[in-house]
């Protein structure tokens, strides 16, 4: 299957990825390549058979009680932020 | 007295028996690490100042006979465990500043076994590759000869432990990247059940996949860390709770009766015909020890390798969605506005299997796509277990080759992505079915080592060791060193 410029170009926005224009054309032949070898699946039929939901046959997703376990670790987390400013991260401007 | 030589169990033996003190050993290895470090490359962080103040604190709790089974005793965790106060950077630019705010349940546990944490291991850039090629710090290298690659992801661990720079090395494994890169280096590598050791603190790839694991000289000293490192941990929504078996009390029941699977789909035309004989020459010690074996057929098998890398890459772009460059991580200079910010953060921090890898999932799961390629896998997925259920009761565990070859050079499939994957063909399926598997060293190739590879069913790691232990009793193969590191 051999994906288009376009269609990289368009992975890569979804993805949120700037891509240089020599990593597109490398992403376009090793995409195609990759899904060509996927394309393996078809070979098998699973029409009557349901997608795993978990490795572990029987297992359901465990919840909790709903209540307050953890304490503030903000200033800590923080640490690792690119740019804070009064406890608060801090972005680009979002709105004009 | 060349202590880097002894298992971690002659180790603990000694410590107690005050042959040397915590101190003297951390310090050996500490300084085996820097030795070969320019030569190896298996580490990231080294820990000297800490690991000897915690050598000391090991040698009073010693001292005064308090102190937990592994009291004093090595150990390097991959760099993909987070370790509270230390960088923590999965391989990777995006987190090369990123300095862990709490410690891994896996580090958490071990730590309050009383291990010491050595060092931090090189591995691929978030553990997304075969041969440690992919990480920002630059690959590292192979023992037994520095050309070649030692496999991965987890291939700081696994040359770490095959040169003895450490007894043994926490490691994680989403499609092979404990089993594949202990083969290739030599050495003994478990990878337990999903959802047997906690995966919180790991820094996720594929969240149904990934499992926490031990690469170790031997499988009794394997035996000794995943004992203290498993077990239920509220804080990983698919931990299992369930009683953790004494893997060491176990070891060394008799082989009699076990019944061995040959999986008929990885003796084909992609092993190497050396690695094959060594293999059957291992089947053959099996044979001896009164194991019976027969060939089982697992015929959906082939079709593990592509469905791995549509599941794989849609959690990892999932999963790595989270490194916005807003609350940690790399964070690109100057941005424009916020959708630059992301764009440029995440194009310069990650690098290019990463991106691939991202990419390949976010086409999967994109509208219009996810019935044929994601759907379809997690249907395949559900074949493939269901052909290892189907030869689950038939025989006792399966075993058959970890990888097709030996070592291979650095650099010589870095071009195609497609021949680096099909290095996994052995050990993916495991992962797809979530089953417990090991590799262990059984022979030698050219003068390089072969993997004999265990699967087992669901939580059967106590028989999986046992197989591994009983066979290192009847075998030498583990305790052969590369002659520069001897």
């Amino acid at each position: 299957m051999a994906l288009t410029r376009e269609q990289i170009e368009n992975i890569a926005h979804l993805a949120r990825l700037a891509l240089q224009p020599a990593e597109l054309a490398v992403y376009q032949q090793s995409l195609s390549s990759i899904f060509d070898f996927v394309g393996e699946l078809d070979k098998a039929d699973t029409a009557s058979v349901a997608p795993m939901a978990h490795p572990l046959p029987g297992q359901t997703q465990r919840l909790r009680p709903d209540v307050v376990t953890e304490t503030d670790h903000r200033e800590i987390n923080q640490r690792n932020a690119p740019q804070v400013a009064a406890g608060l991260y801090l972005v680009p401007k979002v709105i004009e | 007295m060349k202590t880097h030589l002894l298992s971690l169990t002659q180790l603990s033996k000694g410590l107690r028996a005050k042959e040397y003190s915590s101190v003297e050993l951390v310090r050996g290895f500490l300084d085996r690490i820097d030795a070969h470090q320019p030569t190896l490359n298996a580490m990231v962080t080294i820990l000297r100042e800490p690991a000897l103040a915690a050598a000391q604190a090991a040698d009073r709790d010693l001292a005064a006979g308090r102190g937990g089974p592994l009291t004093g005793l090595p150990i390097v965790h991959k760099d993909l465990f987070c370790t509270e106060g230390v960088l923590t950077t999965c391989g990777s630019h995006m987190l090369d500043n990123f300095v862990s705010p709490y410690d891994a349940t896996v580090v958490a546990k071990l730590k309050s076994a009383g291990a010491i944490t050595l060092a931090k291991s090189n591995m691929d850039e978030f553990a997304m590759g075969s041969s440690n090629e992919t990480s920002y710090f630059g690959p590292v290298r192979n023992p037994w000869n520095t050309d070649l690659v030692p496999g991965g992801s987890s291939g700081g661990s696994a040359a770490a432990v095959a040169a003895r720079l450490t007894p043994a090395a926490t490691a994680t494994d989403t499609g092979g990247s404990i089993r594949q890169p202990a083969a290739l280096c030599g050495v003994t590598g478990v990878k337990p059940t999903y959802g047997r050791v906690s995966r919180y603190g790991m820094i996720a790839f594929a969240s149904s996949l990934d499992q926490g694991g031990v690469i170790a000289g031997t499988a009794a000293d394997a035996a000794l860390i995943l004992r203290e490192m498993s077990g239920f941990d509220p804080n990983d929504s698919t931990s299992v709770d369930m009683p953790v078996p004494d893997y060491v009390a176990s070891l060394d029941a008799p082989l009699a009766g076990l019944k061995i699977g040959l999986l008929k789909e990885f003796f084909d035309k992609g092993l190497d015909a050396e690695n094959e004989k060594r293999i059957r020459e291992a089947l053959a010690v099996y044979e001896r020890l009164g194991a019976t074996l027969q060939e089982v057929s697992l015929p959906n098998l082939p079709l593990s390798v592509p469905a791995y890398y549509v599941v794989a890459p849609a959690e990892c772009s999932s999963n790595l969605a989270r490194f916005d460059g807003v609350r940690f991580g790399h964070r690109a200079k100057d941005p424009r506005d916020l959708m630059d910010l992301y764009k440029r953060s995440r194009g310069e921090g990650f690098g290019a299997e990463v991106k691939r890898r991202i990419m390949t999932g976010t086409y999967v799961l994109s509208a219009g796509y996810y019935d044929a390629y994601y759907l379809k896998a997690q249907k395949v997925r559900q074949l493939i277990a269901a052909d290892f259920k189907r030869a689950f009761s038939e025989v006792d565990v399966l075993m058959g080759p970890t990888t097709p070859t030996a070592a291979f050079p650095i650099g010589a499939k870095t071009s195609d992505p497609i021949t680096m994957y099909l290095n996994d063909i052995y050990t993916i399926g495991a992962n797809l079915a979530g089953l417990p598997a090991m590799s262990i060293p059984c022979g030698f190739s050219a003068g390089l080592p072969v993997g004999l590879q265990i699967v087992g069913p669901h939580f059967s790691e106590g028989k999986l060791l046992n197989a591994a232990h009983v066979f290192q009793r009847e075998t030498d193969w583990h305790t052969k060193i590369p002659e520069r590191f001897a």
